[in-house]
């Protein structure tokens, strides 16, 4: 089971608390309506599934119920950090690799 | 290749077992070949096999980072079963449960395919309204399907707890008959064994690192651990690792990757005769020739590529199992392990041509491929040869997410997948 850090909670939790909440940084267009087919299947199907390092979303379901953001590598599962929802995308990680 | 069979069984027994040959050879690479297959596992290997049988395309050869059958197909808890609900699922599902019938005979291979039945159990009345409304569907499919009493599936496999205060009654079970468990490493190696002997490569060790594409798009080969090899065709057959692949081709794919656990007990004498899935409880049960309860679990819930699960996920199963079968409380579990399942949004599987011309895609079978290995082999390799589609998986595409043609079985299941 994962350790995971709640950025709001400031602590680290068990995973039975959280749920995923799949790739993170996947901005919902404000006119939907009017997104092209291919723009909507970009936005709504297509995930990066890396191999490696992956942003993702958690919900502390169990605990504050917030949203927050996750870098962790899929290889090992290894948490390099967490942050807060709105917060933009980290550009340095953590103990990663170059 | 020199047939099996009891003549040659006396035969090796006279001279102490000194003839057998190898069931498969290792050649060296080529520097070209008519077509790549990348992933050696079932799918794969039936693609490459039915290339070589059916399309007399024998210039093939099936690249493997790892060891053959060595990803899902050595990995899974061998259930087969074509009881989907729509007609799309159906057709390829039921395709490849016709090709079980009698595959350990074309391929001279015992794959120790066993109809013994698979049941699945419904335990509240949203369940018994899903599984009655895909018992109807797959009738008007023509595959049999059908509907048993708490009673009636007690009597099928006596180990099931249908007391009305268990913590998951059973409220009625379906019951494919035609259902039930193969020998998974034996389908690897009897369509390698097939494949190699019509002059297939199977190269094991040997990881694609990228796919090379001509100046108009087109696939000119891959580039590998051991060196580039050259194709005009390339079927993509890497389960978990499709999406990484796919990338390499610049195909960005709606896949995401998942650890999905088994385990095993000990083995024991014969006592559960049949399958039992509770897709509500996320729990399935066989038991194998050997002995073993084999006992499959559910997906952990984050993208993961490390061929391990979460504890909780198996405790979780292990809680179900031995409420439903209380005699198995005392079993031991010998081992478990997880395998990497490449899932799409709507739960199908993706059989394809794909954007880049000379690439095809076998992937997206998520929690539940290994059934399917000679039907999605077969049609696949029929992609691969027409370049076209076989009316049977015509309706797989990619391009569903775009048009929004989704085969929903996600949503048909009505459970997590």
């Amino acid at each position: 089971m994962l350790l995971i850090r709640c950025p709001y909670c400031e602590e680290e939790r068990p995973e039975l608390e959280f749920r995923n909440a799949g790739e993170a940084h996947i901005a919902r267009s404000p006119n939907i309506a009017g997104e092209s087919d291919d723009d909507f299947e970009k936005f709504f199907f297509i995930r990066s599934n890396p191999k490696g390092i992956i942003y993702e979303r958690w919900r502390h379901m169990h605990g504050c119920a917030r949203f927050f953001n996750a870098v962790r590598d899929t290889v090992s599962d290894r948490f390099l950090m967490t942050y807060k929802a709105g917060e933009p995308k980290p550009t340095k990680l953590p103990g990663a690799a170059k | 290749m020199k047939k099996y069979s009891v003549f040659a069984i006396a035969r090796e027994a006279m001279r102490g077992h000194k003839g057998w040959e190898e069931q498969w050879s290792s050649p060296e690479p080529k520097k070209e070949y008519d077509v790549i297959i990348v992933g050696a596992g079932g799918h794969g290997l039936a693609t490459a096999y039915y290339l070589a049988t059916v399309h007399g395309i024998t210039n093939v050869a099936v690249l493997e980072k790892g060891w053959l059958g060595g990803g899902n197909t050595g990995r899974n808890t061998t259930i087969i079963r074509s009881n989907y609900l729509y007609d799309e699922s159906a057709g390829i599902y039921d395709h490849a449960l016709k090709l079980w019938d009698g595959l350990s005979q074309e391929l001279n291979y015992n794959v120790m395919y066993s109809p013994r039945g698979v049941m699945m159990l419904a335990h509240n009345v949203h369940d018994i309204q899903v599984l009655k409304r895909h018992v109807h569907a797959n009738r008007l499919n023509g595959i049999d399907n059908e509907w048993l009493t708490p009673e009636a599936a007690k009597e099928f496999c006596p180990p099931l707890n249908i007391s009305r205060d268990a913590r998951y009654p059973v409220m009625g079970a379906t019951l494919q008959r035609r259902g039930g468990t193969a020998r998974h490493d034996a389908v690897a190696w009897g369509y390698a064994r097939g494949a190699s002997a019509r002059g297939v490569h199977i190269i094991q060790n040997c990881e694609v690192t990228g796919v090379k594409r001509a100046p108009n798009g087109a696939v000119t080969g891959v580039e590998t651990t051991r060196g580039f090899i050259g194709a005009r065709k390339v079927g993509v057959v890497a389960a978990g690792h499709s999406s990484v692949i796919m990338n390499m081709a610049g195909v960005r794919m709606p896949l995401e990757s998942y650890p999905l656990q088994a385990l095993v007990s000990e083995p024991v004498k014969p006592v559960f005769p049949c399958v039992v899935m509770s897709n509500t409880v996320h729990a399935y049960i066989s038991q194998s020739d050997k002995g073993e309860l084999v006992i499959g679990a559910g997906t952990d819930q984050y993208v993961s590529y490390s061929q391990t699960g979460g504890l909780h996920i198996l405790q979780h199963t292990l809680d179900a199992i031995c409420e439903m079968f209380p005699m198995f409380t005392r079993m031991k579990m010998l081992r478990s392990w997880g395998g990497i399942v490449d899932v799409t949004p709507d739960r199908s599987p993706i059989l394809a041509k794909t954007p880049v011309p000379g690439l095809y895609v076998n992937c997206g079978w998520g929690t539940g491929g290994f059934k399917a290995t000679p039907g999605s082999g077969h049609v696949f390799a029929h992609t691969i040869a027409r370049d076209d589609p076989h009316p049977i998986n015509a309706p797989f595409t990619i391009e569903r997410f775009r048009t929004g043609r989704l085969i929903d079985e996600a949503a048909a299941a009505a459970v997590a997948h």
